[in-house]
């Protein structure tokens, strides 16, 4: 018989699949994400960049439900401009940060480093050994492509480029990894 | 504040009730759909088929998918045929007194706003899954909408059911920078994998290319559905 329902994609919810990580050094912080957006089987965006700027200084990692997380970035980075015109000078990060939480009804808490999405399950051993404190800009940034490559690996709903951004006092610095600049493990 | 979502929990019970007794709800007309954008040298161009289905039949042979919004911005429409359609004509009306306030050509991403802004509002409710491209004072611009509110800004698009078969063909065969008539012949056959491999999606294919102060609106730009002529009679001869 004929299968009518279409792809479930038409009616299932778009989510960011995801891996996402960040990384505090000594003068600022490395982040990192995937570019995977699926519908139920679908990829529908193998580009899409989820470190979403909230002010000049202060970027966000997305992931879960697509028009969520991008409803609630561009509703905080609105209200941070509004608000840091009214106190006239650059938000604070822990700023951002309550008002994200608080419009999520979540946990805010300050961490050296942290993964989240679906593909960080797979990369929450290699992280917990790998990391040490005190590394630099440099290591940091490696080891936030090494982990995003392993999760990539493994994870289904992880996948296409990797998108780095570093920020210390100098200001921010944007990169794309495309996939076969990635660092290859065993078995690939 | 925020919209009462009381209505759709009662429609749901319902339903349920409706189901039990042997009856069911009447079929929303959806657009089932191959729609596709791709940004090229000049512009953008806007393609779409031209099927609208009740369930397993065809309603419209030949509806229109390539919606209106400003002089410079146009909107495909995929999903839930009403809802497209009212979504499109109510961010058109805001967008047309938005310009009248700045006094401005309105903005590509002004309208994304908008429409991702309404959508959200409503959960996914409202099922419109929608192409908007144009082109403004910050040159062409491509969005892909989906029905929960998300958005995507990328160079080449699809949507609806045979949204696939017509990915299929652009991830083959999209350059940047292309001109005008490779970018249209490109939307063409992207469409065409959706009208030809999709059960959702038929008849022709309507073509809306848009440029820095000129809008063509090519329908059809391919009739590649058209009906044969009876060669034959079984009419008796008196």
């Amino acid at each position: 018989m004929l299968e009518e329902t279409g792809p479930e994609w038409l009616s299932e919810e778009v989510k960011t699949g995801t891996t996402i990580i960040a990384i505090e050094f000594n003068g600022g912080v490395v982040l990192g994400s995937d570019s995977r957006v699926s519908a139920g089987d679908s990829v529908v965006n193998r580009v899409m960049n989820k470190l979403s700027p909230l002010h000049d200084k202060i970027y966000c990692a997305l992931s879960g439900s697509a028009a969520d997380a991008q409803t609630i970035a561009e509703m905080v980075n609105y209200q941070l401009h509004v608000h840091s015109l009214e106190i006239d000078e650059d938000p604070q990060v822990r700023s951002a940060a309550t008002l994200v939480f608080a419009t999520l009804n979540g946990l805010l808490t300050r961490q050296p480093f942290a993964v989240g999405g679906s593909g960080s399950s797979y990369v929450y051993g290699f992280v917990d050994a790998e990391y040490r404190k005190g590394m630099n800009k440099e290591e940091c940034q490696q080891f936030v492509v090494n982990t995003l490559s392993l999760a990539m690996n493994r994870d289904g709903s992880s996948g296409g480029v990797a998108y780095i951004v570093s920020i210390d006092e100098h200001g921010t610095e944007e990169k794309v990894i495309l996939g076969n600049d990635l660092p290859t493990f065993f078995d690939q | 504040g925020g919209f009462s979502f009381e209505n759709c929990k009662r429609n749901a019970v319902l339903e349920g009730e409706a189901n039990k007794v042997g009856c069911s709800m009447p079929a929303a007309r959806k657009t089932g759909t191959t729609i596709c954008g791709v940004v090229f040298k000049d512009g953008v161009v806007l393609g779409a088929d031209t099927r609208a289905t009740e369930g397993m039949i065809v309603a419209d042979k030949n509806c229109s998918k390539i919606h209106y919004i400003s002089p410079n911005i146009y909107c495909c429409g995929a999903g839930t045929a009403a809802d497209t359609e009212m979504t499109t004509q109510i961010i058109s009306s805001n967008l047309e007194l938005h310009a009248l306030s700045t006094g401005r050509l309105p903005r590509v991403a002004t309208a994304n706003r908008m429409l991702k802004q309404m959508l959200f509002r409503y959960q996914g409710y409202i099922g419109a899954a929608l192409v908007l491209g144009g082109v403004d004072c910050n040159g062409p611009h491509l969005y892909s909408i989906y029905p929960h509110g998300s958005t995507d800004k990328l160079p080449y698009v699809t949507m609806g059911s045979g949204s696939l078969a017509a990915m299929a063909v652009f991830e083959d065969r999209y350059k940047p920078d292309m001109e005008e008539d490779e970018a249209k012949q490109l939307v063409r056959d992207a469409i065409a994998a959706g009208i030809f491999n999709d059960l959702g999606s038929g008849s022709n294919i309507d073509l809306s290319v848009i440029t820095k102060g000129k809008v063509d609106y090519i329908r059809p730009h391919d009739e590649a559905n058209k009906k044969g002529v009876r060669t034959g009679d079984y009419k008796y001869k008196k």
